[in-house]
């Protein structure tokens, strides 16, 4: 379990982090919690001569509220997410989110932005960027662009962001006031990814449905959404059972997933519904 | 003398001895991370070695190009089959018979097998030069069911063996098949299920899965050129007949190799085999010139240091209509991996299966074991149980249920019937054995009232009747298992390994001033051995347990010994020790009444001194016995205070149990919640009640893994599922669940201090019971069995199977 050897950067600034993946291209990779990246290099799956750590870069790091917006540093761990009272006030469902991921220890290290950004269908916060209509700041070479969350997955790993492109900041929408929330995620054990897993937003008019690891991409679906919001769950159910495509693995087959897929999303339904207020 | 106003409870208490909650002294370093385990040790000019492992299941070895590896900075030596060939070293012979591929000779039989050693300056480069090593391979046929492994055609995996129709435990009838095995009368049983009233017949899978304690297998091997002395620090459950072996295959002289067990952090049985790494490791060592280190990686560990179980248990149960069991027959297909490397007594090659009988008096039975070989891992050992007892156990713990099943009976209340009973001991069981001691009923009376059997009875009742009514989706199971188990191995006159008897051995020096040393030959792997074994010491002869040393895992030292591995310890070394005390006390008895100036029958012990009799304010300590011991000439004795025991046992010991679960299961998820378990042993004479409740808890949660999800998975290529800890299950504390336990004492009566053991009972009695938990939830709408582990989709399987699901 030792990666292959590999040259490590530790930039303090945001553009020489952008200079280092010019210089290096698809050689260099950035590493934010290293949950994902450290163990693929280990198991050599992974062999890039560049390793660019961006903890040194402050400006990556904090949350903002704002009055329509809430903006999150890509550095922010999912413990400061926990932590941040603020935040839960205009996001409950972060916070709640959040507490599902892993355990305490890999949440002080595991980062927001290196969540969103590793493209890994199995990680939680995707999905619920997704549910949320999240935009994620990619700036490389050329500046800062804002590409939305819900068209930013392309594949398992394959993203919108380019090799030289670093995932600043996430912005947030702050959901209207009374919309109900849950995130719902069955696992096998704590430090699990989710077998499947639900994030729901139901307002008096709107209403928002994405699933995780039911797919190679985090799977949003616009059909499922509109269902809800006109109050129809057992549509929201149908929709989001024809936009999925589990795999087979050691969590089960693909009936289970599927089957599961429902009764968790119900289950995130009602949840949402009974703090709709 | 200023001590006489003390009671001897007073005197007692200050002891720390047997039937003390004494704090393990062991903790002191390990919550401090000043632990000296296997990785911790380090030498001037240390190199590492690392393996190139194959990537398929099957498949012949067509060249193996190691000019790039020995072009990475640091590659010292690349060591394959070819190397250890002249040597002798190529294969090596394994605890069961068989022998083993050191490195792939030609082929590799399982995904993991070691294939070449590569051998460096850090394990940095190690790692490296493993990368570059570049192994061409021709794949063949992969068989990975015992059963297909059998039919005609099946792949040939072991053309070593071709053309031999004997192995080490009798005829070989085909290719890929290992030995039969039979116990008991075959006739007597089928005429029994033949003009039964009921038989219940079933098929009994115990899945493959892994020990995986914490720190994974490796050892650093030193060969001193000067001196001639090879020293290796490994994790070694057996340090002593690990030299043996050491010596018999690398023509070393015995006393020239010495093996130190440093701490060990866990076994659980994975410890016991010698392992392909370790005499890479010597054979660099000695190669180099240079002291050599080897550590398994977790998933070098998963993938291929010793598994367990993998039983198939065909199982047949007769019974009168009352529910009186008539006999039982059990068909087992044992799956062996590539190599039988199973570590079980010589005459035993499936352990203590025969055991299988259980806790009731059935009187006849019959069982046969085959072996077979397919293309996983080898291994076979016992992962926290005596030899292949949790398999029995589970075996008649589910037999039980699917015949309560058949007769429409409570299955409390069918154990209750068949138990055996108080007055049968000793018992002679079906199957061989002579169950020492035992009272089933009063320990199985006290569970079922404990746990408020008969409300949760009607509380499951109400619930299912809701789940009917369409109010819930959560059904209540209520999974007993009342195990036998048998440990101790064993009487030297049927258990051996290798040929060395299955004793155990103490030697104990007190010191001029009344403290003492105690050497065994057993070695702690956690179970807190430097503890237990003084307190022992402390009773005995009266000198408090803190003022012990207690020493293990050295062969230069340690007095020889088989080990510590199924719950054998407590049972042949304790016994070691308490003979080993009572020679001590024996001379100081003398020594006291010469010192008293009376006759040596006129001196009794009394707690931690010698008195006269009718006279207890006339008496010498035992610290003034000791210090006598070194500074008078006394006639008739010599000088000094030590003594040395090598015991061996007249009999096995037969701890037992009664556990109970309560679990909440989810028809739609199949996610489970264990609501209450209820853990009552029975090990005989208690030693450190604290310890044996941390040696449940830990048991039951690996009992609870081991049930709920733990599995070794391989798919149709041989490919291995679960070499992580992503999809291998090993609970974390949020899992675990809650644990009550309790306690019966039965002293064993052939044991010194009646003492059994207890590290297994609870994953050989927790297994059962959480199974049995899951089952029952769904008995009302007919399921019988459904295999292990009980993981989410499994279980969401059953209900989907019954129609649950609408």
């Amino acid at each position: 379990m030792i990666p292959a050897g590999f040259e490590y950067h530790r930039p303090a600034d945001l553009a020489s982090a952008i200079g280092l993946l010019q210089d290096h291209g698809d050689e260099a990779r950035v590493v934010a919690g290293g949950h994902s990246l450290i163990p693929m290099m280990k198991l050599r799956m992974t062999d890039l001569g560049h390793l660019v750590d961006l903890q040194d870069i402050g400006e990556l790091r904090g949350i903002a509220i704002g009055a329509g917006h809430v903006t999150i540093g890509a550095m922010t761990s999912q413990h400061d997410l926990i932590a941040d009272d603020r935040l839960a006030a205009v996001l409950p469902i972060i916070r709640e989110a959040s507490l599902q991921i892993a355990d305490p220890q890999v949440r002080y290290m595991g980062t927001i932005g290196g969540n969103v950004a590793n493209g890994d269908p199995g990680n939680d916060m995707p999905g619920l960027m997704q549910c949320l209509n999240a935009s994620y700041d990619l700036a490389g070479p050329d500046g800062t662009r804002q590409v939305a969350a819900r068209g930013f997955y392309q594949a398992a790993y394959f993203t919108a962001r380019e090799d030289d492109e670093i995932l600043t900041r996430i912005v947030i929408p702050v959901p209207a006031a009374g919309t109900g929330h849950a995130y719902v995620k069955q696992k096998r054990k704590i430090g699990d990814y989710a077998t499947a897993a639900a994030a729901v937003l139901v307002g008096t008019t709107s209403a928002s449905v994405a699933m995780t690891n039911l797919s190679d991409t985090p799977v949003w679906s616009e059909a499922a959404g509109k269902a809800l919001a006109a109050g129809d769950t057992e549509g929201c159910v149908a929709a989001i059972l024809a936009a999925i495509d589990p795999q087979e693995d050691m969590r089960g087959p693909v009936e289970f997933k599927r089957h599961v897929a429902a009764v968790v999303l119900r289950r995130a339904i009602d949840s949402a519904l009974a703090r709709r207020t | 003398m200023n001590d006489q106003s003390n009671t001897p409870e007073d005197r007692s208490t200050r002891l720390k001895g047997m039937g003390c909650s004494r704090k393990r002294v062991e903790d002191v370093r390990f919550t401090q991370g000043k632990g000296n385990y296997v990785d911790d040790i380090r030498m001037d000019g240390m190199l590492f070695g690392d393996f190139v492992r194959s990537p398929y299941a099957h498949a012949r070895v067509v060249s193996i190009d190691s000019a790039a590896a020995m072009k990475v900075p640091g590659v010292l030596a690349v060591i394959t089959a070819k190397e250890l060939e002249p040597l002798g070293l190529h294969w090596m012979p394994t605890l069961a018979g068989d022998k083993q591929m050191v490195l792939a000779d030609g082929k590799v039989l399982f995904q993991g097998q070691e294939v070449a050693f590569v051998v460096a300056t850090d394990r940095y480069a190690a790692s490296d030069g493993v990368a570059a090593v570049e192994v061409e391979y021709d794949e063949l046929p992969v068989v990975v069911d015992p059963f297909k492994a059998l039919e005609p055609d099946a792949p040939v995996l072991r053309e070593d063996l071709a053309g031999q129709t004997t192995g080490a435990h009798g005829p070989r009838r085909h290719h890929n098949h290992i030995f039969t095995w039979e116990v008991g009368d075959k006739e007597a049983t089928e005429a029994v299920l033949a003009g039964a009233d009921v038989v219940a017949e079933e098929m009994v899978y115990y899945h493959r899965t892994h020990p995986s304690p914490l720190e994974t297998c490796g050892c650093v091997a030193s060969m001193d050129k000067v001196n001639g002395k090879l020293t290796v620090w490994g994790t070694f459950q057996a340090p002593h007949a690990v030299r043996t072996v050491a010596s018999l295959i690398s023509g070393i002289a015995e006393h020239n190799i010495r093996i130190i067990s440093p701490d060990i952090g866990g076994g659980f049985g994975n410890k016991v085999g010698v392992y392909p790494g370790y005499i890479c490791a010597i054979v660099a060592s000695i190669v180099t010139g240079k002291p050599v280190k080897w550590v398994e990686s977790r998933m070098d560990n998963l993938m291929a240091t010793a598994f367990a179980r993998d039983y198939w248990m065909k199982g047949r149960i007769a019974a009168t209509k009352a529910g009186k069991i008539t006999g039982l027959w059990c068909h087992t297909t044992a799956d062996h991996g590539g190599f039988d490397a199973c570590a079980d007594p010589s005459k035993f090659p499936a352990g203590f299966m025969n055991i299988c009988t259980g806790s009731y008096d059935i009187p006849v039975a019959y069982l046969a074991v085959d072996g077979v070989y397919t293309n996983k891992a080898p291994g076979g050992v016992a992962y926290r149980c005596s030899f292949r007892v949790t398999e029995a156990a589970y075996f008649i713990e589910r037999m039980i249920e699917v015949l309560a099943i058949r007769l429409g009976m409570d299955a409390a209340e069918l154990r209750r019937i068949n138990f055996i009973r108080k007055d049968q001991f000793p018992y002679q069981s079906a199957l061989g054995w002579e169950y020492d001691s035992g009272d089933y009923h009063t320990a199985w009376d006290k569970a079922l009232k404990a746990v408020g059997y008969d409300a949760l009875r009607a509380e499951q009742a109400q619930r299912l009747a809701d789940f009917k009514a369409g109010k819930t989706r959560r059904l209540i199971g209520i999974g007993l298992a009342h195990f036998t188990e048998i440990v101790g191995a064993g009487p030297v006159k049927n258990c051996d390994i290798l040929g060395l008897g299955m004793f155990d051995s103490c030697e104990i020096r007190i010191h001029p001033t009344g403290s003492a040393i105690a050497r065994l030959g057993t070695i702690s792997q956690g179970q807190g051995h430097a503890t237990t074994f003084a307190q022992i010491i402390a009773s005995e002869i009266g000198i408090p347990a803190d003022d012990i040393t207690l020493e293990e895992g050295d062969t230069d030292t340690a007095p020889y010994g088989l080990g510590t591995y199924g719950s054998r310890s407590t049972p042949v070394a304790g016994a070691a020790t308490a003979m080993a005390a009572r020679k001590i006390r024996a001379k100081a008895q003398m020594i006291a009444a010469y010192l008293l100036e009376v006759h040596d029958d006129d001196v009794e012990f009394d707690v931690d001194r010698f008195a006269v009799k009718g006279a207890p304010e006339r008496f010498k300590t035992m610290k003034e016995i000791a210090f006598a011991a070194y500074n008078q000439a006394i006639p008739g004795l010599e000088p000094g205070l030590e003594a040395v025991s090598y015991y061996d046992p007249p009999n096995m010991t037969y701890p037992f149990g009664a556990y109970i679960c309560v679990m909440e299961i989810d028809v739609d998820t199949g996610e489970h919640e264990i609501r209450m378990f209820y853990a009552l042993d029975d090990c005989g004479t208690r030693i450190n009640p604290m310890i044996i409740e941390g040696q449940v808890h830990g048991g039951a949660t690996e009992g609870y893994a081991i049930a709920m999800g733990q599995e070794i998975a391989y798919d149709e290529m041989g490919n291995h599922k679960t070499a992580t800890l992503m999809d291998f299950f090993i609970p974390t504390s949020w899992e675990t669940p809650h644990y009550t336990t309790d306690h019966t004492v039965t002293p064993s009566p052939h044991h010194p201090i009646g003492a059994k053991g207890v590290g297994e009972s609870p994953n050989v009695g927790s297994v059962p019971a959480f199974s049995n938990a899951v089952h029952d939830a769904f008995r009302p709408f007919g399921l019988v069995h459904s295999h292990m582990p009980h993981d989410h989709w499994r279980v969401w399987k059953i209900a989907r199977d019954l129609g649950l699901h609408g």
